[in-house]
C-alpha cells in the first residue's frame, strides 16, 4: 500500500526572528492508510510545526514531502490550497467555531468556499451526515455557546470531515478538554480511524495517546522514539468502566445516606 | 424582592433627598436671589405652561439629530470597512479624523451656516460631525480584532475577502459597532442642542432647544430655562433607550456579552 505521507529528511528553519530558530531538523517519516499516530515531545520540541509541514499550510525548508503520492513541493499556492481542501481535515485546540451560528452551519463552513460550491440541500445533507458521525445530529440547530466543550470539539471534528478527508490532522484536540470528555472525543476518532481515515494527532497527555495505535516522540526538532502502541486503550470500553465507578458511587453514596 | 428594591427604591430614595435638598437650598436663599434656583413646582408649572413650545423645540431638535445620527452610523460604517482594509489606509485618515473630531462645535458652526444655510441642514452637519468619530473608531476596532484564529481558519478554507470580511469580520464586529453607536447616541442630542444654539434658525417655527434655551435666558425666564434643560435630559434619555433596545435586540441570540437573563 502506498504511503498517504511520505517525508524525507524535512526541515524547517524560521528565519523571523533575530536569530534563525531550526525547529524541525531533519524528520524522515511514513503513514499509511488507517495508521492512527500520535505526536510527542516537551513543549518547543516542533511538534506543531512539523504538523503545519503535513497540512501544508507551511513549506519546509529543505527535504520531499509526497502527500498521498503528490510531490507538494512543486505545486504553487493554489494547487496546495485545492490539495489542503480535498485531503486534509483539521481539528484544532481552541474549537473556533464561529459564534451565533448553528453547528449545522459551522459544518458546513468548508464547502462555502473554494471553486466548486455544491448546492445547499447537498451541503446541508453532507453537513448533517458528519453530524451523525459524530453523534451529534441531535444537536445541528445548538449555537456553539450551548454546546458543551466536548461537542463543540465534536462538531469541529465534523467540520473537518465534510470534505472528505483522507488526512485528519489535530494539534493537541483535548487540550482544553477534561478527562471524560477526551476519552469520548478519542471515542470519535478511533471510530473514524476504523472507517478507513488516517489521522495524526499531536498531544501532551500520555493516557491520550494510548488510544492512538502508534507514537512518535519528538526531542528538538528529531524524531527520537517511533513506536506501536501496546495495550492500546479502547474509548468504549475505558468510557463504559467510568459509568460503571460512577454507578457504584452512586449506589454506595445512596447506601450510605440511607444507613 | 431584593432586585426591586435596588432598581425602584433606592433611585426613588435618591430622588427624595435631592428634592428635599433642592427646596432647601431654595429656601435658605436671601428672597432676593432664590430666582437663581427656582422651586421644582415652579419649573413643572413652566413646562407645563411653556409645553406647546417645548414640544415643537424638542421635535426640531429631533430631526437634525436622527438625520445627523443616521447620516454618521452610515458614512462611519462605510469608512470602518474601508479602513479595515489596511494599517496603511488607517495611518493615512486618521489624523484628519482626528482633526474633524478636535474641532469644537461652535467654530465649525459658523463654517456650516455659510455651506448649507442656518436651520436644520446645519444641525444634522454638526451632529454629524461630533457623533461620527467614535462610531467610526469603534467599529474600524471591531473590523480589525476579529478572533485571529477564525481568520486563519476562514484562510484555511479559501474564503474570498469579501467572505471574509462579510461572514466574520462584520459580523465579530457587532458588539463594538453598538458601543460606538451608545456613545454616538449620547453625543447626537447634545450636539444637535449646541448645533441649534449656533447655527439654528427659528424661521418658519423651525427653533429648537438650543434655541428656546437662549430666548428664555434672554427673557429671564428662569423656570421656563430650567424646564428646557429638562426636556434636553428627556430628549437624550430617549435617544440612548431605543438604542439600548435595538441593541439587546439585535445581540441577544447573537453574542456572548449580551446573554438573555432567562438564561
Ligand atoms: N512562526 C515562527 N517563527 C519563528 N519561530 C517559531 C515559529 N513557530 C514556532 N517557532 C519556534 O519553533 C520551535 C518549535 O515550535 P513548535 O510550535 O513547533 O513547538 P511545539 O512542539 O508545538 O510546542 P508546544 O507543545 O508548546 O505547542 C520553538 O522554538 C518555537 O519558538
Ligand atoms: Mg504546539
Amino acid at each position: 500500500m502506498s504511503a498517504v505521507v511520505k517525508i524525507e529528511d524535512i526541515h524547517k528553519i524560521y528565519e523571523s526572528g533575530e536569530v534563525p530558530v531550526h525547529a524541525v531538523r531533519g524528520v524522515s517519516l511514513e503513514i499509511h492508510q488507517q495508521e492512527f499516530v500520535a505526536l510527542m515531545g516537551a513543549s518547543g520540541s516542533g511538534k506543531s510545526t512539523l504538523m503545519n509541514l503535513l497540512g501544508c499550510l507551511d513549506r519546509p525548508t529543505r527535504g520531499s514531502y509526497l502527500l498521498d503520492g503528490v510531490d507538494i513541493s512543486r505545486l504553487d499556492k493554489n494547487e496546495l490550497a485545492d490539495i489542503r481542501n480535498k485531503k486534509l481535515g483539521f481539528v484544532f485546540q481552541g474549537f473556533n467555531l464561529l459564534a451565533r451560528t448553528t453547528a449545522v452551519e459551522n459544518v458546513e463552513l468548508p464547502c462555502l468556499y473554494g471553486k466548486q460550491r455544491m448546492s445547499a440541500k447537498a451541503m446541508r445533507e453532507r453537513a448533517m451526515h458528519c453530524l451523525e458521525i459524530v453523534g451529534l445530529s441531535n444537536r445541528a440547530d445548538h449555537m456553539p455557546n450551548q454546546l458543551s466543550g466536548g461537542q463543540q470539539q465534536r462538531v469541529a471534528i465534523a467540520r473537518a470531515l465534510v470534505n472528505e478527508p483522507q488526512l485528519l490532522l489535530a494539534d493537541e484536540p483535548t487540550g482544553n478538554l477534561d478527562s471524560k470528555t477526551s476519552i469520548e472525543v478519542m471515542g470519535v476518532f478511533q471510530k473514524l480511524n476504523d472507517q478507513g481515515i488516517t489521522i495524526v494527532m499531536v498531544t501532551h497527555e500520555l493516557d491520550v495517546a494510548h488510544y492512538c495505535k502508534r507514537y512518535l516522540i519528538l526531542r528538538d526538532g528529531v524524531v527520537v522514539r517511533d513506536e506501536a502502541t501496546l495495550d492500546r486503550s479502547i474509548a468504549n470500553v475505558e468510557l463504559a468502566k467510568l459509568k460503571q465507578a460512577e454507578t457504584a458511587a452512586k449506589l454506595l453514596g445512596a447506601g450510605s445516606t440511607a444507613a | 424582592m431584593t432586585r426591586k428594591l435596588n432598581t425602584v427604591l433606592f433611585p426613588a430614595l435618591t430622588g427624595a433627598v435631592v428634592l428635599a435638598l433642592w427646596y432647601g437650598l431654595h429656601f435658605f436663599l436671601s428672597e432676593d436671589r432664590r430666582f437663581l434656583l427656582p422651586t421644582p413646582g415652579a419649573v413643572l408649572a413652566a413646562l407645563r405652561d411653556n409645553a406647546p413650545f417645548l414640544a415643537r423645540a424638542a421635535w426640531n431638535t429631533s430631526q437634525g439629530a436622527l438625520l445627523g445620527f443616521a447620516l454618521a452610523v452610515f458614512v462611519s460604517f462605510t469608512l470602518a470597512l474601508l479602513l479595515s482594509l489596511s494599517p496603511i489606509v488607517r495611518a493615512s485618515l486618521y489624523p484628519y479624523l482626528m482633526a474633524l473630531q478636535l474641532t469644537p462645535l461652535p467654530i465649525l458652526a459658523p463654517i456650516c451656516v455659510i455651506w448649507v444655510g442656518a436651520g436644520i441642514n446645519s444641525v444634522a452637519l454638526l451632529t454629524f460631525a461630533i457623533a461620527f468619530f467614535p462610531l467610526v473608531v469603534n467599529t474600524t476596532q471591531g473590523l480589525i480584532s476579529t478572533d485571529r484564529n477564525l481568520v486563519e481558519l476562514f484562510r484555511l478554507y479559501r474564503a474570498s475577502r469579501w467572505q471574509q470580511l462579510f461572514l466574520l469580520r462584520v459580523p465579530s464586529a457587532l458588539p463594538y459597532f453598538f458601543t460606538g453607536l451608545r456613545i454616538a447616541a449620547t453625543l447626537a442630542p447634545i450636539g444637535a442642542v449646541v448645533a441649534d444654539m449656533n447655527a439654528g434658525s427659528s424661521a418658519g417655527d423651525g427653533g429648537g432647544l438650543g434655541f428656546q434655551a437662549i430666548i428664555y435666558s434672554s427673557q429671564a425666564k428662569y423656570p421656563a430655562l430650567y424646564a428646557t434643560a429638562a426636556t434636553t435630559c428627556l430628549l437624550g434619555f430617549v435617544f440612548n433607550a431605543v438604542i439600548v433596545i435595538v441593541a439587546r435586540y439585535s445581540l441577544q441570540n447573537w453574542h456572548d456579552s449580551y446573554e438573555r437573563p432567562d438564561k
